[in-house]
C-alpha cells in the first residue's frame, strides 16, 4: 500500500513553516535551529530518542508553546486537529464521549457518529468518558480531531499501546484521511519500524534537526544511523509495506472488553 | 408575619443559590475549591475597606474580590510557589487583615459575626436590587459562554489548539467567580460561602448525565437548601447561614443514596 499510492502534489503554500525557530525552558535549550514546513497531502513523521524535544516542536506547531526565538507563519485561516497522546479528565465532570466530540465541533449528531466509526469506535458514542480505557481515548480524541476536517492533522505518538495490526489500520486510515481531506499530518513516534513505511517524510531531532527527507534517505543518512545504532529500520532502506488483508482499530491490546480481529 | 420577614432573605438566598449552581460546578471540575475559599476571604477586606472609606458594601466587596481575582489568576503563572501553597498565605492573610482592618474602625459597630457566618437576615431590598441584577449578570455571561468555559475545564490544551482564547475565558471564569463570592457574604459569610459553590454541585453529580445538567441540578438543590436552612432557622432559631450549609449537606447525604446516572 505505501509502495503504490499516488505521490502527493505539493505544490501549494505550507500549511505552517518554522524559521530559526529554538524554545529554551529556563537555562536549558531544547529546540534551536529549527527550519521545518508542513504541506497539505503529505505526512511527516518526527522522530527521535526520548527528550530530544519532539513534544515540544510539536507544540510549538500547535500554537501552545512559544518559541524563544525564530519566527513561526501559519497559513490564514489554519485549522488544526490534534490527537494529545492522552488527556486525563476529572471524574467529577459528567461527560458522554458525544458530549465530548460536540465540545470540539458543535454540529449534527450524524457527523459525530461518523469521526468515531471512522476512527472505530462508534460503539462508544453513549459511554463515560472517564470509562475509557487508554486506547479507546486515544481513538475518541481521534474522532475529534478529524471531526474538525483539519488542515493539519497532528498526532502524538499514535501507535502507543496499539498491536502491529492496529498500527496498521491506523496508518491506512492516516492515508486514507490525508488522501480525503487532502491535509498535511504530522506524527510524533519513537516507533521507528511502521513509521518508516508509513510516512511520506521524516524529520530527525535531537535538539535540533539531524536530518530530514523520505525514509529511505533518512534511513540511509549517517546522522540517523548515529542516533539509532544497529535499530532494525536502519537496516530498512528499502523495506516495503506488504498489505494483503484488513485489520481494524481494534486490534489494541488494552481494549479487552472489544477485543476482535476482522482477519 | 412570616412571609414579610423572610420574603427577603429568601429572595436574597435563591439569588446565590441559583448562581452558585454552575459556579459551583465549575469549582468541583476545576478543583479550584480553595480558590473560592481565598476569594471569600478576601471579601472581608473588601468589606473593611467600604465601611472605612464609607462605600456601599457591595460595590466595595465587588471590586476588593475582581482585584483580588486577578491578582491570584497573574500570581498562578509563577513558578515559585505551589499554587495551593500561594492561596494559603493569601487567603489566611487577608482574613487577618480584614479582621484588624474591622475591629480597628473606630466609630462604627460592625457585626463580625454576621460577616464570617452570613446575616441574611438583615438584606435590604436595595440588597436584593443588587443581588438578581449581578445574578443575572453571571448567568447570561455562563450561558454565552457555556461551550468555551467547559473546554478549557476538559483539556486547556485541545481548547487552545481548537482556537479558544484560554487565558480569557479563564480570566471571565474567575471574574464571574469573585462577583459570586462577593454577593454571597452576606447570605452565608465568608467562611461558609465555599460550602454553598461545592455541596449542591457535588449532590447534583449522581443525579447528571451531563454537564448542562449538572450545573442546573445544582441551582436546584441549592434553592432547596437555602428554603430548609431558613425553614430550619425560622423553627429551631438556629444562625441562618450555618442552618444553610447544614441543609445542604443533608441534601448531599440524601444524594449518596441515588443511583448513578452516568
Amino acid at each position: 500500500m505505501a509502495a503504490t499510492r499516488p505521490v502527493p502534489d505539493t505544490t501549494d503554500a505550507p500549511l505552517i513553516a518554522l524559521h530559526d525557530v529554538a524554545v529554551r525552558f529556563g537555562q536549558q535549550e531544547v529546540l534551536s535551529d529549527i527550519h521545518l514546513s508542513l504541506h497539505g497531502g503529505r505526512i511527516t513523521t518526527l522522530i527521535g530518542p526520548n527528550g530530544a524535544g519532539k513534544s515540544t516542536l510539536a507544540r510549538v506547531i500547535l500554537g501552545i508553546v512559544p518559541p524563544s526565538r525564530g519566527r513561526v507563519t501559519r497559513r490564514a485561516g489554519l485549522r488544526i486537529g490534534y490527537m494529545p497522546q492522552r488527556i486525563k479528565i476529572d471524574d467529577s465532570l459528567p461527560l458522554t464521549v458525544d458530549g465530548f466530540l460536540a465540545l470540539g465541533m458543535a454540529g449534527a449528531t450524524r457527523a459525530r457518529r461518523d469521526a468515531l466509526s471512522r476512527a472505530g469506535v462508534a460503539h462508544l458514542r453513549r459511554r463515560a468518558v472517564q470509562a475509557l480505557s487508554g486506547g479507546e481515548m486515544q481513538r475518541v480524541l481521534l474522532a475529534r480531531a478529524l471531526l474538525r476536517k483539519p488542515d493539519l492533522l497532528v498526532l502524538d505518538e499514535p501507535a502507543q499501546g496499539v498491536d502491529v495490526a492496529g498500527q496498521d489500520a491506523l496508518y491506512g486510515l492516516l492515508a486514507e484521511v490525508r488522501d480525503e481531506l487532502r491535509c498535511g499530518i504530522l506524527l510524533i513516534s519513537h516507533d521507528l519500524h511502521l513509521v518508516m513505511a508509513a510516512t511520506d517524510d521524516v524529520v530527525c531531532l535531537h535538539h535540533h534537526i539531524c536530518c530530514s527527507g523520505t525514509p529511505e534517505a533518512v534511513s540511509r543518512d549517517p546522522a540517523f544511523r548515529d542516533m539509532f545504532p544497529g535499530h532494525p529500520a536502519t537496516n530498512l532502506a528499502l523495506y516495503t509495506h506488504e498489505h494483503d488483508h484488513e485489520h481494524d482499530l481494534h486490534g489494541d491490546v488494552d481494549c479487552a472488553e472489544h477485543h476482535h480481529h476482522d482477519h | 408575619m412570616i412571609i414579610e420577614l423572610l420574603l427577603l432573605p429568601l429572595l436574597a438566598g435563591l439569588a446565590v443559590a441559583t448562581v452558585a449552581g454552575p459556579m459551583g460546578a465549575f469549582v468541583v471540575w476545576r478543583r479550584m475549591a480553595f480558590f473560592g475559599d481565598t476569594l471569600a476571604h478576601g471579601a472581608l477586606l473588601g468589606a473593611a475597606f467600604g465601611l472605612a472609606f464609607g462605600l456601599a458594601l457591595y460595590p466595595a466587596v465587588v471590586l476588593c474580590c475582581l482585584v483580588l481575582a486577578l491578582t491570584l489568576v497573574a500570581l498562578q503563572q509563577q513558578q515559585i510557589i505551589a499554587s495551593d501553597t500561594l492561596l494559603g498565605i493569601v487567603a489566611h492573610t487577608t482574613l487577618a487583615l480584614g479582621v484588624i482592618a474591622i475591629s480597628l474602625l473606630p466609630s462604627v459597630q460592625v457585626d463580625l459575626f454576621g460577616f464570617l457566618f452570613g446575616d441574611l437576615l438583615a438584606v435590604s431590598g436595595r440588597d436584593i436590587v443588587w443581588l438578581w441584577s449581578g445574578a443575572l449578570v453571571i448567568l447570561l455571561l455562563t450561558a454565552l459562554n457555556w461551550r468555551r468555559l467547559l473546554s478549557i475545564t476538559v483539556n486547556e490544551e485541545l481548547a487552545r489548539v481548537e482556537g479558544i482564547n484560554v487565558a480569557a475565558t479563564r480570566t471571565l471564569l474567575m471574574l464571574m467567580l469573585a462577583l459570586l463570592i462577593a454577593g454571597a457574604i452576606r447570605t452565608v459569610g465568608v467562611l461558609l460561602i465555599t460550602s454553598l459553590l461545592i455541596i449542591p454541585a457535588a449532590s447534583a453529580r449522581r443525579l447528571s448525565r451531563t454537564p448542562a445538567q449538572m450545573a442546573m441540578l445544582a441551582s436546584l438543590l441549592g434553592a432547596f437548601a437555602v428554603i430548609g436552612g431558613l425553614a430550619l432557622s425560622w423553627f429551631a432559631d438556629t444562625p441562618v447561614g450555618p442552618s444553610i450549609v447544614v441543609a445542604a449537606a443533608s441534601i448531599f447525604v440524601l444524594s449518596l443514596l441515588a443511583p448513578r446516572a452516568a
